[in-house]
């Protein structure tokens, strides 16, 4: 049956959003903890601990992320690991994720001048102290424009697990396609749900990035 | 759990991995060709700033920075029929990839522009300078070192980004790899190779890039801009 695109289809898609935005949480949550994890381990563990996380992030960013998703969902079962999509999704994605963040982050410790870290070491502070006192605060700072900039990536690389099959904001607007065959009005309303997500993050993410050169000159 | 991988049912099939790995090569170079070309105009048109292009191209800009490529491919290959454009799975693909970069590419070259001072611009026409000299070796040159690890790098994400056009089945790797993971449902070996694959295409890119790279900028490189110094001096205003 040919159904015509109307404002239940819009509820449709509104609908499947809720799943856009717990998958792109659940993403965050986890790939931000071991982002954390990897970029202090990266800058503070021993030598082949940061070798390996190096060889981590190199690796998963020359993969499609496609293919990571494919690996998760279809691969894994293949070794008995059964993950129903939206696990699979949230693990490729998380993965994918703890990669740029790791490395995001990275960044951002190690420009914090090295100065600060002999003042603390002359201050007697122990390492979880120079952490939270005097590295972290400053870090997350300059972190704060590029970590909500890769929210945006985020939201919108979750729509890659539409094609393993997970009916997120994508995949409910393939199904909604198929059965209205009005593909412009359907993918139109898609985008502008996605937009209406993504461009306040953008917009946050400038103005962060924005005001620490405001910062500067004062 | 005892599951033992064999590579043998996809290794019968490297012809077709080639094919794919080509046809992955030929859809980033061209998306690679005509999307840094559409962002170099749009960026252009952006720091020159006629009102009304302008702001056409900040929407522009916006609008396909905040949507995931596959709904602007969908967009493209379902949609544009119904205004009697019918465009093969290949072209759209290259259509909606080049776009995106265009998007993505105009703001990392704007950034590159507004880095080059107009006094020197006006330096190198005082010093008698062609207009064409000054454009190639004061303005592109110089902007295009302070901006090559963004734009490569955007260019890298833009090669993984490919494996998304297997949705409308264009022909490239990931589609290659569906093909074969249905024919002989060895899941994990086949996406392990194709990972492989990619990876190993990244790294070719990468090395191509920074052979590029010291080609470019081979002249003696001038004192650092103050932008890259900007962060560590965030840090001890903080």
């Amino acid at each position: 049956m040919i159904k015509s695109f109307g404002w239940d289809s819009v509820e449709f898609l509104l609908f499947a959003t809720r799943w856009t935005l717990l998958l792109s949480a659940m993403t965050f949550v986890l790939g931000g903890i071991f982002g954390l994890i990897f970029a202090l381990l990266r800058v503070l563990g021993p030598r082949p601990v940061q070798l390996l996380i190096a060889g981590y992030t190199q690796l998963i960013q020359a993969t499609p992320l496609l293919i990571l998703v494919f690996i998760a969902f279809y691969g894994l079962s293949f070794l008995g690991l059964y993950f129903p999509p939206l696990i699979a999704a949230a693990i490729s994605l998380s993965m994918y994720t703890t990669a740029f963040l790791g490395d995001i982050w990275r960044g951002c410790i190690e420009s914090i001048p090295r100065q600060q870290w002999e003042a603390a070491d002359a201050l007697a502070m122990t390492l979880p102290q120079k952490l939270r006192y005097v590295i972290l605060p400053q870090a997350l700072r300059i972190s704060l424009g590029p970590t909500v900039g890769f929210m945006v990536q985020i939201v919108k690389n979750t729509s890659v697990t539409a094609l393993i099959g997970f009916v997120e904001l994508t995949r409910a607007g393939q199904l909604l396609n198929n059965m209205t065959f009005q593909p412009f009005a359907v993918f139109m309303t898609v985008a502008a749900i996605y937009f209406t997500i993504c461009y306040p993050l953008s917009f946050i993410s400038q103005r962060l990035k924005g005001s620490r050169h405001v910062g500067l000159a004062h | 759990m005892a599951y033992e991988m064999q590579f043998g049912p996809i290794i019968a099939h490297a012809p077709d991995l080639l094919q794919g790995a080509i046809s992955t090569l030929s859809l980033s170079a061209q998306s690679i060709a005509i999307g840094v070309s559409i962002g170099l105009c749009c960026a252009v048109a952006r720091t020159e700033e006629p009102r009304l292009l302008g702001k056409m191209v900040a929407t522009y800009v916006e609008v396909f920075r905040n949507t995931p490529l596959l709904v602007q491919l969908f967009l493209i290959y379902f949609g544009l029929p119904l205004i009697g454009l019918r465009l093969t799975a290949d072209t759209s693909a290259v259509f909606a990839i080049s776009l995106n970069l265009g998007a993505y590419s105009t703001e990392i070259i704007r950034a590159g522009l507004i880095a080059i001072p107009k006094t020197q611009v006006e330096a190198g026409l005082a010093l008698g300078m062609s207009r064409l000299q000054v454009v190639r070796h004061i303005v592109l040159i110089p902007a295009l070192r302070v901006i090559y690890p963004a734009l490569t790098g955007q260019l890298t994400l833009t090669l993984l980004g490919t494996s998304i056009a297997s949705a409308i089945s264009a022909t490239e790797l990931t589609s290659a790899g569906s093909k074969i993971e249905s024919a002989n449902f060895r899941s994990l070996e086949t996406f392990l190779t194709i990972a492989a694959i990619y990876i190993a295409l990244t790294l070719a890119f990468r090395f191509v890039y920074w052979l590029i790279g010291l080609w470019l900028f081979r002249r003696k490189r001038p004192p650092k801009p103050s932008l890259i110094a900007d962060i560590p001096a965030a840090g001890v205003a903080a």
